[in-house]
Formats: structure tokens, sequence, C-alpha cells
């Protein structure tokens, strides 16, 4: 019971440190991106508007000393917390926090000659602004890594697909808004973090200044007391900075409402032209077959039974042909029903997805096992979709991965239909390579459905499908076995 | 030999009915949908009810269903489902539980009169009758491995033929080979598959479909 409590107790108190140096990192990387951000303007104006003569130790001088530790600390806090690009953030954000420690060390004066303060301003412009891109994305990356939950990046993409340069061309990152909502971001924490510790810090000051303090209460035994209170304050405080923290870079950092809804509009332009397309060629495929299959075979048919009626009186000849005649209509026959298994399979009309996958599965030349069941039926489309999609993994498997298994399972679950279907095959599949697994996503995509594939090389592969829908009618389709 | 029909479309229940009339047998009932099935084979009592798979008002397999209904309320009524296409599901379904007299044909078959006058009589003789369609892809689906694979093509080709419900003389016609022959045929391929030999034809039947449909 006792080492129970103990292992709680530590639990607590490291998951609380976890969450201090969570805390910790978030303000100091808030700090530095805005000195970093400030670090042009700074310079620029000592070099317009500074002393000539620099004066080494302006008043406050030595706690100056602190700003260059900040990338440093940065450094240190992304390898604790499991943050990204330690090198990057470094030397993104030392250049900035050196020259602003050296404007003020010299008492305002321009760090070297004027002149080369006017050129370094604006590289140092440009680092801010690559500093507060890098920044935004590492808070991005960390709020996902700590909630699970990613922070879509809003960025602006070229149609198409485009190197960095034909970005470049495009206008860059200037005019896209999501930059000037990352420079935002890096201006606002930083403020916010600033703002925090002055009031912190100078609350005792004021106190002392409006003589609240009392005689016993020198200011050395305030901060004194501070300096120990504080770890304690940083644990305290860190659970809530973090969900603040959270918060607002999902409202601040993720896509506004206006980029969301863009990105939507160019997501159904390009599914709806897909699916255009495809039906497009489906109905081409459907002309071609009936022109070559069962029309074909039904004017055979007409001319045997001409041929056959000029000779009606001779009973010979005839039987021959009337056989042809019936092995010509038992073609079309068979033909016209592959290719309505092909538009539109009848167990899937009859029964629903389930069991047409299941009814699939049982053509197969391997052994499959079908678990799951539907409690209704989904729509039509997207039963249809599902259907055709399944039949194309099924297809690959036994073309391509040499499996001697196949494993099905169907589900719904949290609006969502799942289908996985499994094989221990020799793996390796890509969508990338090959145009069926490609298009059996761009099928789903048009029901904004979603298809996973783990196939490593040596197998197995295992493919995930999710179409959000729901399903109709209480009617249940359910089974389960091994075929 | 007492027949009901259930089957929507005009023509063709016409032409089953003087299909199965010219071979002697007495068409008592020709309805269009599953409720009149039933209730023409509770009135009637047929010796078998030939049954499309797709009947009004639902147009999906409420054939099916009104057969496997019929058969429930009458255990032992012959079957036969006719069908624009086979599933080797709605087979299965048929065959659960079967101790024959279950018959499943593409609709094709009916052109050829006599192949499919004997499929009726079979299975009205408590026989059973698979359309070589739902054969071929129930020995697809068990052909890259177990005992299946090892037959040689002859015994296949026996293994199919008998799995579509055919006695031993009509296989024997078939291939043109004597009956003897196929007794041994048929012998070596029940102790491949390790099932229990059988002189009963429909039971040796029953027990090749369970096997195939199982593995």
């Amino acid at each position: 019971m006792r080492t129970g409590a103990i292992g709680w107790v530590a639990r607590q108190l490291g998951r609380a440190c976890v969450d201090g140096v969570r805390a910790w990192y978030v303000a100091t990387l808030a700090v530095t991106g805005l000195v970093s951000l400030l670090a042009g303007p700074i310079v620029l104006a000592a070099a317009l508007f500074g002393p000539d003569e620099s004066r080494p130790f302006s008043p406050g001088g030595p706690l100056i000393l602190l700003v260059p530790m900040a990338p440093v600390a940065l450094w240190a806090l992304c390898w604790a917390t499991g943050g990204g690009g330690r090198a990057v953030g470094a030397a993104l954000f030392a250049p900035g926090a050196l020259a602003v420690m050296a404007t003020h060390l010299y008492g305002g004066a321009a760090p070297g000659d004027r002149s080369v303060s006017l050129w370094l301003a604006p590289s140092l412009v440009v680092l801010g602004l690559f500093g507060a891109r890098w920044a935004a994305t590492e808070s991005r990356r960390v709020v996902e890594r700590w909630s699970g939950r990613p922070v879509p990046v809003p960025y602006r993409r070229p149609a198409g697909e485009a190197g960095p340069w034909r970005r470049l061309r495009f206008g860059g990152w200037l005019t896209d808004p999501a930059t000037w909502r990352d420079l935002a971001w890096a201006l606002l924490t930083g403020l916010a973090v600033l703002f925090t510790a002055a009031i912190v810090l100078l609350t005792p000051v004021a106190l002392e200044v409006f003589g609240r303090n009392g005689p016993f209460f020198p200011l050395f035994i305030v901060y004194g007391m501070g300096v120990w209170m504080f770890p304690f304050a940083v644990l305290w405080a860190a659970p809530p900075v973090l969900r603040i923290h959270e918060k607002s870079a999902r409202a601040l950092l993720g896509p506004s409402r206006r980029t969301e809804l863009a990105r939507q509009v160019s997501h159904l332009a390009r599914t709806r032209a897909d699916t255009i397309d495809a039906g497009a060629a489906e109905l081409r495929r459907i002309e071609r077959d009936l022109h070559d299959g069962a029309q074909a075979r039904l004017v055979a048919l007409g001319m045997l039974l001409t041929v056959a009626e000029q000779l009606k009186h001779d009973p010979e000849a005839l039987g021959p042909l009337l056989a042809e005649a019936r092995t010509s209509s038992v073609k079309a026959l068979s033909e016209l029903r592959d290719l309505v298994r092909g538009i539109h399979p009848p167990v899937l009309a009859d029964r629903g997805l389930a069991d047409a996958v299941q009814a699939t599965a049982l053509d197969l030349p391997l052994p499959v096992t079908f678990t799951g069941s539907l409690p209704g039926r989904a729509p039509a489309p997207v039963e249809s979709a599902a259907y055709f999609a399944v039949s194309e993994l099924l297809a690959n498997t036994v073309k391509h991965a040499g499996a001697s298994h196949v494993w099905i399972e169907i589900g719904h679950s949290d609006g969502l239909l799942r289908i996985s279907v499994a094989d221990d095959g020799r793996g390796g599949a890509d969508p990338s390579r090959g145009t069926g697994l490609s298009g059996t996503e761009r099928r789903l995509a048009a029901f904004d459905g979603v298809l996973a594939i783990s196939s490593p090389s040596g197998g197995p592969t295992i493919v995930n499908m999710e179409i959000p829908c729901a399903l109709s009618s209480p009617k249940t389709s359910s089974s389960s076995g091994t075929g | 030999m007492r027949v009901v029909i259930a089957e929507d479309l005009f023509l063709l229940r016409d032409g089953l009915t003087r299909l199965l009339e010219a071979n002697g047998m007495k068409v008592t009932a020709a309805v269009e949908n599953g409720e009149q099935l039933l209730a023409a084979v509770a009135a009637d009592r047929p010796d078998i009810a030939v049954v499309d798979v797709r009947l009004p008002p639902s147009f999906t397999d409420e054939g099916l269903r009104a057969a496997l209904a019929a058969r429930q309320a009458h255990p032992g009524l012959p079957v036969l489902v006719l069908s624009q296409f086979v599933e080797q599901l709605y087979a299965r379904e048929l065959l659960a539980g079967s101790t024959g007299g279950i018959g499943y044909l593409l609709k094709d078959r009916v052109l050829d009169g006599a192949q499919f006058i004997d499929a009726v009589r079979r299975v009205a003789q408590g026989g059973t009758a698979m359309d070589p369609e739902v054969i071929t892809r129930l020995l697809t689906h068990n052909s890259s491995a177990g005992p299946v694979s090892t037959l040689s093509p002859r015994e296949r080709q026996v293994l199919a033929l008998m799995a579509e419900g055919r006695s031993n003389t009509a296989i024997a016609q078939q291939l043109v080979i004597t009956e003897r022959a196929i007794a041994k045929h048929t012998a070596s391929i029940f102790v491949r598959l390790g099932l229990q030999p059988s002189d009963d034809d429909n039971r040796r039947v029953l027990a090749v479909l369970a096997y195939l449909n199982n593995a």
C-alpha cells in the first residue's frame, strides 16, 4: 500500500516536472522569438538615433548578459523536451540575441560602426522572420507531440507540385497571411511572457514603493524567498500555461477559417474533377464492352436466325445453326453478367457492403478470414466506392502479394466506416507506384475517405480505409467465418 | 410431378411453365412474388418449387428468402433457385443444414432444356443441382493449397461434376468412361479429402459441397 502511495507521488511529481520543463521551453521559445524578431529594428534604431560614442554598461547592464543565454537554454530545452531542429533554432536566434545584448551594453550605440549596423539590421530582420517561422513550426510540432492532436499547417501551397524555386517566384511566404500570423504569434507570446515576468518581478518593488511591505520585509528577503519558491511556482503554473499555449496555438497557428474554407474548396474541386473523370472513363469502358461484347453477339444471333429462316425446309442444316444460335445467346448472357458485376454487383444491391465483400472474398483463390458486420446500410455511392476499393485491393493481393491468407475486417464506429484488408504476402506495396492504389485512394477521396497503407518489404501488408458516413435502416446484415 | 413457379417476368414464367409441362410435369401455380409463393406452397404441397432470386416488391434477394422460409415451413420441400447471377454466398445459405432437395442454377441453364429438366427431376427427388459456375468458383477458392490442389485433372473433373450434384452414372456418361472408373476416382478423391465414403449419391454430394464450402 505504502509503496503504491510512494509510486503515485513519484509519478505525479514526475509528471509535474515534465510539465514544468515543457512550460519553461515554451516560455523560452517565446522570449527568444521575440528578441530575434526585435533585434533588427533595435539595431537599426541604434544606428540611426543612437549616440555616437558607446557607453559601456548602461543602467541594469549586467542583466542583459542573460539574453544570449536564451538560445543556449532553448537548445538545451529542445533536447530535454524532444523539440526539433535544435541547431537550427539556436543558429537562428543567437545572432539577434547577441546584437540586442551588444546594443544594450554600448548604452544604445550601434554595435560596431554605424554603417556596419545599417548592413546588419536587414539581415537580422530576415533572420527574425525565419526565426518566427521556425518558432511557429516548432510550437505546432510540440503541441501535436504533447496533445496527440496535430495543428494543421496553414501555409499556402502553389498549385501543383512545386519545388522551392517555384514557390519563391510564386511570391514566397511574404504574401501568405499565415506568415503574418506566425509573426503575430512570436510577438504576442514573447510579450505575454515578458509582461508576466515583469509583473512577478516588479510587484515587490511596487509594494515597497507604496510602503506595503512594512519594515520587516526588505526587498532582498522577498526576492530571496522568491528564488526558493520559484521552482514550485513553475510546477504550479505549468499545466494552465500549457493549456493556454495549446489553445492559442490552435487559434493562431492553425489555418484561419478562410484558409480552411479555401483548402476545402480546392479539395472539393479536385475530388469532383477526379470523380467526373472516373465516371466518364467508366462509361467509356461500359460502352466499349457492350459494343464489342453483347451487342456483337446479338447481331450474330440475328444473322444466324435469318440464315435459319432461309433454311427452314432443310432440317439437317437447321440443327447446327440453332445450336450455334443458342451458344451465342448464352455467351451474350454471360458477358452481360460480367458487365453488370463490374457496374454494380447484384449482391451489393441485395445485401449491402458486408455481404458483398464477403461474397468477393469467397471467390478469391485464397483462404480468407472475414470478420465484422455493419448494423445498417451505408449510402449507395459510399457502398459502391468502398466495395470497388476492397475489390481492387483484393485483386492486387492476388496478383502481386504472393500471400497465403487474407484477413478482412469491416465495421462502423464514430461515424466512420472502417475496412481493413491484411495479407501475409511479400509487402512492399506503394501507392506512389502503380495506378491501382492511387486510383483507390482517389475513389475514396470523393467521399472524404482515407486510405492508410502499411506494407514493409517482406510483409505483412495492412491497408486501412475510413470513410465518414452514416448508416441507414436498422436491417442487420452480419456474418463472420472463414472461407 | 407437381411444380410451383415463382418468377416475376411474364415471358420467363410462361416459358418455364411450357417447358415443364412439355416434359410431363404439372405446374399447379405460377406466381409473381414471395408471399404468393408461400401461399401456393402451403395450398398445393408441390413436389418442387422453382424460384427466381429477384422478386418484387424489393427486387433484391426476396426469392431466396422466400425459398428458405418455405423450406422452414415445409421441411424437405425441394427448392430450385434460379438467378441471373450466382454467388457462393447464396449457395452456402441454401445448403446450410440441408439434407438435399436444393438446386441453385443460372437462368441461362433453362436454355438447355434437357439438362434443366434433369436438374428439376434430380432436386425433386431430394438430390442436389449446383450451377457449374458456383462449383468452378468453389474449386478456384480451394485451388491454391490443401488437398484439392493435389488431385489429378481427371479427379478434379469428377469432383466438379459430383459437386454439381450428378450421379456416378451421369458423370460416366458425360466423361465417356466406365462407371467403374468413376467409382475408382470417387474413392480416391474421398481418401484425399479425408471424407467418409458413402454409396448414397446424395449424401456424397452434400459431403463434398460441405467440404469445399468450409475449406
